[in-house]
């Protein structure tokens, strides 16, 4: 080899390793990012029907703003675009694709509704935009292999049902159970959970169910059916409403079941309070968030800095509304991901990193309480622990479970 | 349709010139603004083909309620489920008996139209504010009708449809090929409800509107004809729902909460009630003006929303072709003088 060629050698493999430094200095980036912005694409009902939910969105929002603040993501500032889709799916579908065609948005995050991500669901991923961390419990949304751009977050329904299954075949082996449940998927995906977590009990096991209709004006006819069956166990899968009457009739006609209450009608103001305090005493039900309103957190550093989250960022906000605890926790978990892509902002990087979030902790969700994915499963939130109403509030016992789900 | 009279009028300056006679400028005129219109999508992005698509399916929806509110004087607060009417009819007729998406405008077109002749029956004794409170009576229970027949229905969780593809001979995409089956079914609709209304069926739903006994006393079936109108209002807004199920590609009962009703009486008073045009700018300001809202402002946007509406009908009490549409016909007159004796 002459100098001559050595010298060129030297200096093209310099070249190379420059250039490659420098692509790599620039990072990759899919639509909407960039060396300085992450475009995130979201749709909240902040009116209509479940403008209630639109208070998780604001926490977000407000989450990326103190983000921005504190400089953003590797120097990279967040702009989250959150549209009202006043819970109307044709509406969600017009705006997420403005999001992805006119915005050019990187990915959505945290969508609201089962209805509004049903409309949209195809869309996202015949288009591969990401569609991470969706606001609905439903069973459907954890499925990989047709709609590999598609990650929900929530525990879904069944994986609840799992945890009470578990429950019941631990502690009450003996246990003859009644379902009252909504007729529509939300229902049936608790009366599936249960099953499938039963296992070869199932059949056993179940010994009644009973459905209701939202347009029913009462549930008392289906729960005087399910005492008659003899039941020892009931589990009410229920809306605040129809939750305050199961538990309301069950105590007037006497029946002492042990009785299961789904997450989703669990609240103490909406549900307990409506039932009557003192006829809700033994409930049990299960959660994965820090109620911000349990003065068992109030001292904890975790709690602390989320308060200031809320006193500096989040005014407009209640301190005691779980809903931004929701909002919170979604928010840093996606700031986690995006911390994970590094400088490599593809969709696909993307996908990938949030596909495999490990032992993520969040700060207010119940201790021990780890966000997994994996490329076979997309719903990171499987833990939850049960809780018992004392006639004031709940009371959590017993150890965090997980539901495998369905 | 400001559009159309602009370039019409233009043509009709020219026609003065060219000596060939007003009709066959007409022709021309209206050629030109439907070639315009196919022309359109093809210079712009997807997004913009669906949103036109959008205003194309809600002006056909409102252009129902025009013939029934604005001609007829019938008030209704419940389109909103005639719309849901129809985009059912589809969206069942695609998932479960696999009929294609353009076979599913005709039986949508007759249910709707059954559904509006049953619902005008009791209608006919009712009027004003009573007959809004009945039809308000559709808009309310149309969602949980919905989710009652969920083996129909899907229930809560709606219906998903495959979306049509275009022919492949055409070679053009999805979205701008939905654009131009809209694009035709509005035409068709403007062309079926000009010639309805400026003939005797028109005459008759003007003089209900105006004068009930009097239009009786000229020998008009008060009854028939405002049964008739309601079945031909909601075909209309029916076959404007099945065409939104086509194109959303998704149907469930939040999609046709009590504010679509709302929307569409709105879109109706803002383009012009008692025009055919105005329905067009009625589409325009429902899929636009909510976005444009919230693009003024997050915190407010129904105050930015209700606004609009205030000062549109401030500015132009008979809506925008209702309160234009004169000036435009004037301006044309003064533009050919020599066309007076005619």
């Amino acid at each position: 080899m002459t100098v001559k060629q050595t010298i060129v050698t030297g200096l093209s493999a310099a070249g190379l390793m420059l250039v490659a430094g420098l692509a790599y200095a620039a990072g990759q980036y899919g639509p909407g990012a960039s060396e300085s912005e992450i475009k995130i694409g979201n749709t909240m009902p902040y009116s209509g029907p479940a403008s209630s939910y639109g208070i998780i969105g604001k926490a977000e929002a407000a989450y990326f703003d103190m983000i921005n603040k504190q400089g953003g993501i590797n120097g990279r500032k967040i702009t989250f675009i959150s549209r009202d889709d006043s819970y109307s799916p044709p509406k969600t579908v017009e705006l997420v694709r403005q999001l992805v065609e006119q915005d050019q948005v990187l990915l959505l995050f945290s969508t609201l509704g089962t209805p509004p991500n049903m409309a949209i669901h195809a869309y996202v991923n015949e288009n591969k935009v990401p569609h991470l961390f969706l606001a609905t419990g439903a069973d459907q949304w954890n499925d990989p292999k047709r709609f590999p751009w598609t990650v929900m977050w929530l525990p879904s329904y069944s994986i609840e049902s799992h945890i009470y299954a578990h429950y019941i075949l631990k502690n009450l082996p003996n246990a003859k159970i009644a379902v009252l449940y909504q007729n529509d998927d939300f229902g049936k995906d608790y009366l599936n959970g249960l099953r499938d977590g039963l296992g070869d009990m199932a059949a056993k096991m179940i010994v009644a169910t009973q459905s209701y209709e939202t347009t029913d004006p009462t549930v008392d006819s289906q729960i005087v059916a399910l005492q008659g069956s003899g039941a020892d166990v009931l589990l009410t899968v229920a809306i605040p409403k129809f939750a305050a009457q199961s538990i309301r009739k069950v105590y007037d006609i006497g029946w002492k079941p042990t009785h299961f209450l789904s997450s989703v009608g669990n609240g103490v103001g909406t549900t307990m309070k409506s039932a009557g305090m003192e006829k809700g005493i033994g409930v049990i039900s299960a959660t994965y968030l820090k109620d911000p309103t349990d003065p068992q957190w109030q001292d904890t550093p975790e709690y602390k800095e989320w308060l200031a989250f809320m006193n500096d960022h989040n005014l407009s906000a209640s301190i005691a509304d779980a809903q931004s605890v929701v909002g919170y926790s979604y928010a840093q978990t996606m700031v986690a991901v995006l911390k994970a892509c590094g400088d490599n902002l593809t969709r696909e990087n993307i996908m990938k990193q949030a596909a495999s979030i490990h032992d993520l902790k969040l700060p207010m969700l119940l201790p021990g309480v780890t966000l997994n994915t994996s490329p076979d499963d997309f719903d990171p939130v499987k833990q939850m622990q049960l809780m018992k109403f004392d006639g004031t509030t709940w009371r959590r016992f017993g150890d965090l479970i997980s539901g495998a789900g369905s | 349709m400001t559009k159309n009279s602009v370039i019409a009028t233009d043509l009709l300056a020219a026609g003065r010139y060219a000596g060939v006679n007003i009709d066959a400028w007409r022709w021309i005129g209206a050629l030109a603004v439907t070639a315009l219109a196919a022309a359109l999508p093809f210079t712009l992005s997807n997004y913009h083909v669906f949103e036109l698509t959008l205003v194309m399916i809600y002006a056909i929806a409102v252009l129902g309620l025009n013939i029934l509110t604005g001609y007829n004087g019938q008030i209704s607060l419940g389109h909103g489920g005639f719309f849901a009417a129809g985009a059912y009819t589809a969206a069942i007729l695609m998932h479960r008996y696999g009929v294609p998406y353009w076979a599913t405008i005709p039986p949508a077109a007759v249910i709707c139209f059954g559904l509006g002749v049953l619902f005008g029956l009791p209608a006919l004794r009712f009027e004003g504010p009573y007959l809004a409170l009945v039809t308000l009576a559709m808009a309310f229970a149309m969602p949980q009708l919905l989710k009652y027949f969920d083996t129909w229905t899907g229930g809560q969780q709606g219906i998903n449809l495959i979306k049509p593809l275009p022919p492949p001979e055409l070679g053009i995409d999805r979205d701008r090929w939905l654009y131009l089956v809209v694009l035709v079914v509005l035409l068709l609709a403007m062309r079926v409800a000009a010639n309805l209304l400026h003939g005797r069926t028109g005459r008759a739903f003007v003089a209900i509107r105006d004068h009930p006994i009097a239009a009786a006393a000229m020998g008009i079936h008060t009854a028939r004809y405002k049964t008739v109108a309601f079945g031909i209002s909601t075909l209309f807004t029916g076959v404007a729902g099945a065409l939104s199920a086509i194109v959303i590609g998704f149907v469930a009962p939040e999609s046709f909460g009590l504010f679509l009703s709302l929307s569409f009486l709105v879109g109706s008073a803002i383009g012009g009630i008692a025009t055919i045009g105005g329905a067009i700018v009625g589409g325009f300001f429902i899929e636009f003006v909510p976005n444009f809202a919230s693009d003024i402002s997050d915190a407010a946007p129904w105050a930015i929303y209700g606004l609009a509406m205030l000062l549109l009908m401030y500015a132009m009490p008979r809506g925008v072709v209702g309160s234009l549409g004169p000036l435009v016909a004037q301006l044309v007159r003064q533009m050919l003088p020599h066309r007076a004796e005619k």
